[in-house]
């Protein structure tokens, strides 16, 4: 009919795809896109298609936040003990540690973000789901100390599952712990910025996630008290759709901004300058 | 007294020496023998029953006498130990949950703020109180009086007894977690003096919400814990119901107040007269108020910058690690 169309042409398919190594690709595991590890990575792992915000690990947002060869890990001899000798404990630590690394669920560091120091406490999922055990109770006491005693402001990327079951009532403890620690900072008007990652629930949400001066969250991250599935057993109904999520918290009036993953180093970088009487940032803020 | 539904097992032996001596009491009176004799012996029987199997309760049979509907709870405490009481409502912004208590009282004559969880003895207040499981705006109204205490100079007692934070629609969307943070933080910095007794269950972060103090007390027979045994079990062994898990769960997470105090999460345990708080409502409500007044008088020689500094410290220090 459309004598003008160009005729398409078959395409013959491309053996040598297959020797591509497995791990060059990624699936968002939201919307099932598929494209190279690299261009996820460069992405900061929020999919290309979708915007989905992929878990990352605390490295990776130290890197997001902190001024190249800035970063300077802190409070990296404290470990896990068993205080009640609770059972399979001592295996799971060593399995996350195996798995995870040492820092137990939250990596403490100092650095500089656009040129201010700051310090940053970033919580790490992967360990044992981020749970608050004594460790990360202590290494956010020792970071908030930090932050005190230099009036540099504080930033806690937050991820976790709750309080850690294993430590029993002294992990309920840590909640009143590292609120006691960020009272002191609001005495001494030193700011405090929290930004709620998926998951947050639990103890940690009911702590120091929700006591920031600004509370930020990743687009999609889920973040709550009770999680998903407790509450759907209590009720005994479906959750509505997109319960419990950063933009429900937004226009719920519990979190403050939501702001995507690249945008989160100026937004914070702003926030703290407001907060600490500098002036705005040239140059390096361009977005 | 207690109904076949409100015996706990372990009490069965002392329900039923409670019958047998509650039928010789009224028994017909023209009998050749002297039954107050038996009667007497048997009461001295009773009284070591209740002391052996009291002394040897195992950690999940405390977690039932803790949540044993025939517990003193925050009110019955009220009404025993305070004075002059005038309950104050609602968190000025939502509504008024009943789930939290709170308002102004006298201790020995003096003005204290009292705030703490209330669960229903019967269906009917449970349904209203919702079984002690306050909503945001409960959290809210106790963080409201406690600094309406603060303003007046006045000390704040809380009393906590909950199966934890209500985990529901609602409570989600007005800021459980932003509540309960919240007045962690506040607590931590009131400029009065602070003391939470735990009387029943303290159930993780909806028990801690009223539980940050200069002095943190237990009822002996109270449990305190990170979460209950029920959802510990289901978590780590998929099995939340079967009493082995529950039992198994109870053993592990220390949550007696033994545990608690060679932890030093608490400061004191306020002992329970024979047979548990639930045998006599006049004298565990003597005991509490005994222990009350002792920390009060001491907290009172306290000035304010002190006892922040103090109670930030307590808590600075909670947790153990290795290094």
């Amino acid at each position: 009919m459309a004598w003008f169309r160009k005729d398409k042409k078959p395409r013959s398919p491309r053996r040598e795809r297959l020797e591509i190594p497995a791990d060059a690709w990624e699936k968002c595991e939201s919307c099932g896109y598929t494209d190279i590890t690299e261009k996820f990575v460069r992405n900061l792992n929020v999919c290309p298609n979708c915007g989905f915000h992929r878990r990352i690990r605390a490295w990776d947002y130290a890197n997001i936040f902190l001024d190249e060869g800035t970063a300077e890990e802190t409070e990296v001899e404290i470990r896990s003990a068993d205080p009640l000798g609770f059972p399979e404990y001592a295996q799971r630590l060593k399995k996350a540690t195996a798995n995870a690394g040492e820092g137990d669920a939250i990596l403490t560091l100092t650095g500089q973000l656009g040129g201010s120091p700051i310090s940053l406490g970033i919580m790490d999922f992967a360990f044992m789901g981020g749970s608050m055990g004594s460790v990360v109770g202590e290494k956010i006491a020792r970071l908030g100390q930090r932050s005190l005693e230099k009036k540099h402001p504080l930033v806690i990327v937050c991820a976790s599952g709750g309080a850690r079951m294993q430590e029993g009532v002294l992990s309920l403890m840590q909640m009143a712990k590292a609120s006691a620690m960020l009272s002191q900072l609001a005495e001494r008007r030193v700011p405090y910025v929290s930004l709620l990652t998926n998951p947050t629930t639990g103890g940690v949400s009911a702590s120091f996630a929700m006591l920031g001066d600004a509370i930020i969250a990743e687009p999609g991250a889920v973040v709550g008290f009770a999680g998903p599935r407790v509450i759907k057993q209590t009720i005994g109904q479906d959750l509505p759709e997109g319960f419990q999520t950063a933009e429900f918290l937004l226009e719920h009036g519990i979190v403050d901004i939501v702001v995507p993953r690249h945008e989160l180093k100026p937004t914070v970088g702003r926030l703290l300058r407001h907060m600490s009487g500098k002036p705005a940032a040239t140059g390096w803020l361009s977005t | 007294m207690a109904t076949a539904a409100t015996t706990m097992d372990f009490e069965k032996p002392i329900a039923e020496l409670e019958r047998k001596i509650d039928e010789l009491k009224h028994a017909p009176g023209d009998r050749a023998v002297n039954v107050d004799d038996e009667i007497i012996s048997l009461e001295r029987k009773l009284s070591e029953l209740r002391g052996d199997i009291y002394k040897n309760l195992t950690p999940i049979q405390r977690v039932q006498v803790a949540r044993n509907v025939r517990r003193p709870f925050m009110l019955d405490y009220v009404a025993r130990i305070f004075t002059d009481f005038v309950e104050l409502h609602g968190d000025r912004a939502f509504r008024d949950d009943a789930a939290i208590v709170g308002g102004w009282a006298r201790l020995d004559g003096e003005t204290v703020m009292l705030v703490g969880h209330q669960r229903g003895h019967d269906t009917k207040e449970n349904l209203r109180r919702n079984f002690g499981m306050p909503h945001p705006e409960g959290y809210r109204k106790a963080l409201r009086l406690m600094k309406l205490a603060e303003k007046f100079h006045v000390p704040v007692l809380t009393f906590i007894d909950t199966p934890g934070a209500y985990p529901g629609l609602g409570a989600e969307e007005r800021g459980q977690s932003e509540a309960i943070a919240r007045n962690l933080l506040e607590m931590s910095q009131l400029q009065v003096p602070i003391i939470a007794t735990v009387i029943g269950e303290g159930g993780s972060g909806g028990a801690l919400a009223l539980g940050v103090a200069d002095r943190v007390l237990m009822m002996e027979n109270a449990v305190y814990s990170v979460i209950t045994v029920e959802g510990c079990a289901a978590i780590l062994w998929k099995d939340g119901k079967s009493p082995e898990m529950r039992d198994r769960a109870a053993n592990a997470l220390r949550i007696t107040s033994p545990d608690l105090l060679e932890m030093r999460v608490i400061d004191e345990i306020v002992p329970e007269p024979e047979g548990g708080a639930h045998a006599n409502h006049e004298a565990a409500a003597r005991s509490l108020a005994e222990v009350l007044n002792t920390n009060l008088e001491e907290l009172r020689k306290l000035r304010p910058e002190r006892l922040v500094r103090r109670r930030r410290q307590k808590y600075l220090r909670m947790g153990q690690w290795a290094e």
